[in-house]
């Protein structure tokens, strides 16, 4: 078990080293294997973490950090696979060589570098991970160099990095609170901090958490501080925004929980609570009015983004066990179906040269494959049965019911509805609304662009579908072990 | 340090500071002060100067508290921030200066006495409202980490009111300036391999604002952030 903690670490530094060395294909294949044992490892891990915590020198796995581990392996692999066919289309521009090496550099240590985030033991080092994250993940949404490309990438850089300024501070408050504790010197690590929360002076731990929010919310895009996120996850290569989407979001969110366990520990749970929902229903809001009218298909996704991130704000304020289940599972489901919906929407994109939503009609015709997978993949995302997410929102409510807080449970409902009026508008109209007639439409069926780009959205589907229909037992018991950290059990 | 005879006598009266605490209080309310004179700063690279001074500055007060407060760790961390901090940013910011040639001096969306006038307000209030909480330190006098508050406020009103990418780059490091100033006062136990690990990732962050800044140059040929408003909506 420990051997696997090592491993995952370390594994995707190996194809990141051989992206500098060998040919492009060797390293796609590379790149692939890794993901998919990632993934194979993270799986692992499931069963090893129901007896509790598994450490080894600074590195430690939870229940509540081998669910992020599992989505963001998850999106790793399939994520690599769709790469492939992603890059087919410009092998043969005279800068391609340059263009994939540096591109499966940065893949793999953004990949990298999110693993280690949730394997972490201690604040200070998870917030190290954090920003290496976000100093790869500029240079990757600027790979593209075009003027936007630079833009977005310049804001996300300057927006995200101050963002984390602030959780630096949020850190070193919360280092300033275990201090008259545990003494001056010591290394932030989870276990003691948690066995000391009881202890922790109001004041300190109550401004971390407050800051830790907004810092750390920057980067999982909770409103006010959100404004980077549509730009980088529009001009970041496809492959790139799924990872974004899908896997990082949900990492810094992870931050926010370990500062909410503290927090919840020391305060009691009203109070973090409380900041939570303010944060999740305003992010649920604005999000939900910017799908409504969106004319650009990746800020359209983006901003489902924003809102599936005020989802699970409001989970973890309604605080009722299910709920908590519910939230952890919304970040498997919402890794896979938003990373289905990136590769379909990166399939328009490359069908139609366009990211305007209103120039794509026909879909259907013209993609036989993959427009009905990306139907799929936004009714998944509007919480549709019988996908995960389905489950995941119902488990929210119904804890939010369980709770007593029949207002914000049904806030959550109405707003979800509006966002699935927005997203279910834009995609029937791209699948089933006719091609415009006249000179210079391309018409006619196919090709799809790349089996490459349609495989790995097949995978999300099934993983959607265990997710909603019947969760595995394991997956299931370690949902409950992770609702059940997070709810304050030792 | 020895108490004057006069405040001992008064009952209930605070002692008057000793020669540590007025000098920890004086160095951040220097840091705070070039703060002010990035804010105002015309000139590209005087900003960078001043961010350079700035940096030397947390550095000599951490000395000053590794020697009282003997945490000898503290010279190894001013010592790895005045090279980094220092020497190494400030020149790499200055060299790019020099090769871009495109202005020397960046744009403010306000004039110099609104900028610093809305900068009072925001160190006013920062200062304010973090003395009010009850958060004291075993190493350092209250009032710094109330200045350093301030810091970090008035860096955003830099990021802000300044259009250009050299301004906001300065901005953000010396929001990290700010930073740095309060975990000295609340977290100078903070183990030293941590510490050598913030810089590090400062260093990383340091390139690749660098590379975007190169970049932005390259594709826009000039420093100023007016026209990245293609993205909206």
């Amino acid at each position: 078990m420990r051997v696997l903690l090592i491993l995952l670490c370390v594994l995707p530094l190996v194809p990141a080293v051989l992206a500098t060395l060998l040919p492009v294909r060797l390293v796609q294949g590379a790149t692939v294997l890794t993901g998919f044992a990632c993934f194979g490892m993270a799986l692992a891990l499931v069963p090893g973490v129901a007896g509790g915590a598994v450490t080894v020198g600074f590195l430690r796995a939870d229940a509540l950090s081998v669910v992020f581990l599992l989505a963001i392996a998850f999106l790793y692999a399939t994520v690599s696979l769709y790469a492939i066919g992603y890059l087919r289309d410009s092998e043969h521009t005279d800068d391609f060589g340059r263009y994939a090496r540096r591109f499966y550099l940065g893949f793999n240590l953004f990949a990298a570098a999110m693993l280690w985030a949730p394997l972490v033991d201690g604040l200070a080092l998870l917030w190290i991970a954090i920003e290496i994250t976000t100093i790869i993940s500029a240079l990757l949404v600027a790979i593209e160099n075009t003027d936007t490309a630079a833009e977005a990438a310049w804001k996300y850089l300057l927006i995200a990095s101050a963002g984390l300024g602030i959780a630096l501070l949020a850190t070193i408050f919360l280092y300033f609170a275990g201090s008259t504790v545990l003494g001056t010197s010591y290394d932030l690590a989870f276990t003691p901090l948690l066995h000391a929360a009881t202890h922790l002076p109001h004041t300190a731990v109550r401004l971390a958490f407050v800051l830790a929010v907004l810092g750390f919310g920057t980067k999982v895009g909770l409103f006010p501080v959100h404004t980077w996120l549509p730009d980088a996850h529009s001009e970041a290569p496809t492959p790139v925004s799924a990872l974004l989407s899908g896997a990082l979001l949900a990492t810094s969110f992870y931050a926010i929980l370990r500062f909410y366990q503290v927090t919840a520990a020391t305060l009691g749970s009203t109070f973090p609570r409380g900041v939570l929902l303010v944060f999740g229903i305003a992010s649920l809001l604005l999000a939900a009015l910017y799908v409504l009218d969106q004319q650009d298909l990746k800020r359209l996704l983006a901003y489902s983004s924003v809102e599936h991130m005020g989802i699970l704000a409001i989970g973890v304020a309604f605080g009722a066990p299910i709920a908590l289940a519910g939230v952890l599972l919304h970040v498997l489901a919402h890794a896979a179906a938003k990373g289905n919906a990136f590769m379909g929407a990166g399939v328009f994109v490359r069908a139609f040269g366009t990211k305007q939503i209103s120039k794509m009609r026909g879909g259907l015709d013209r993609l036989p494959w993959s427009a009905p997978m990306f139907l799929c993949a936004i009714l998944a995302l509007s919480a549709m049965p019988p996908f995960g997410l389905f489950r995941s929102e119902f488990e929210i409510v119904e804890g939010g019911l369980d709770s007593g807080r029949d207002t914000g449970a049904a806030i959550l409902v109405a707003l979800v509805t509006l966002a699935f009026l927005g997203l279910a508008l834009a995609a029937t109209r791209m699948v089933f609304a006719p091609a415009p007639q006249g000179p210079g439409t391309m018409r006619g069926r196919g090709p799809e662009p790349s089996a490459w780009m349609i495989a790995p959205a097949l995978i999300g589907l099934a993983a959607l579908l265990v997710l909603g229909i019947h969760p595995p037992a394991d997956l299931t018991t370690l949902l409950t072990h992770g609702a059940a950290e997070l709810g304050g059990a030792p | 340090m020895t108490t004057l005879p006069l405040a001992a006598a008064v009952p209930g009266a605070a002692p008057p500071p000793g020669v540590f605490v007025g000098a920890a209080t004086a160095i951040s309310v220097l840091v705070l002060l070039v703060e002010f004179g990035m804010l105002r700063a015309p000139l590209l690279r005087s900003q960078v100067r001043l961010y350079a001074l700035q940096s030397l500055l947390v550095a000599t007060l951490a000395v000053v508290v590794g020697a009282v407060r003997n945490l000898p760790e503290l010279y190894a961390l001013a010592a790895l921030s005045v090279l980094l901090k220092v020497v190494i940013v400030p020149r790499f910011v200055l060299r790019l200066l020099r090769d871009s040639e495109a202005e020397i001096a960046g744009s403010g969306a306000l004039g110099a006495a609104s900028t610093v006038l809305i900068a009072l307000g925001v160190a006013a209030f920062a200062v304010f409202s973090f003395n009010a909480l009850d958060i004291s330190s075993p190493v350092l006098p209250k009032t710094a980490l109330a200045i350093s508050a301030a810091v970090v406020l008035v860096s955003f009103v830099l990021m802000i009111v300044r259009g250009d990418v050299v301004s906001q780059t300065v901005g953000f490091f010396s929001l990290e300036n700010g930073v740095s100033l309060a975990s000295l006062v609340v977290a100078s136990g903070l183990p030293l391999i941590l510490e050598v690990a913030f810089l590090f990732d400062l260093l990383v962050a340091v390139m690749v604002f660098g590379i975007l800044m190169r970049v932005h140059h390259a594709r826009s040929g000039s420093l100023t952030t007016a026209q990245l408003t293609r993205l909206r909506g």
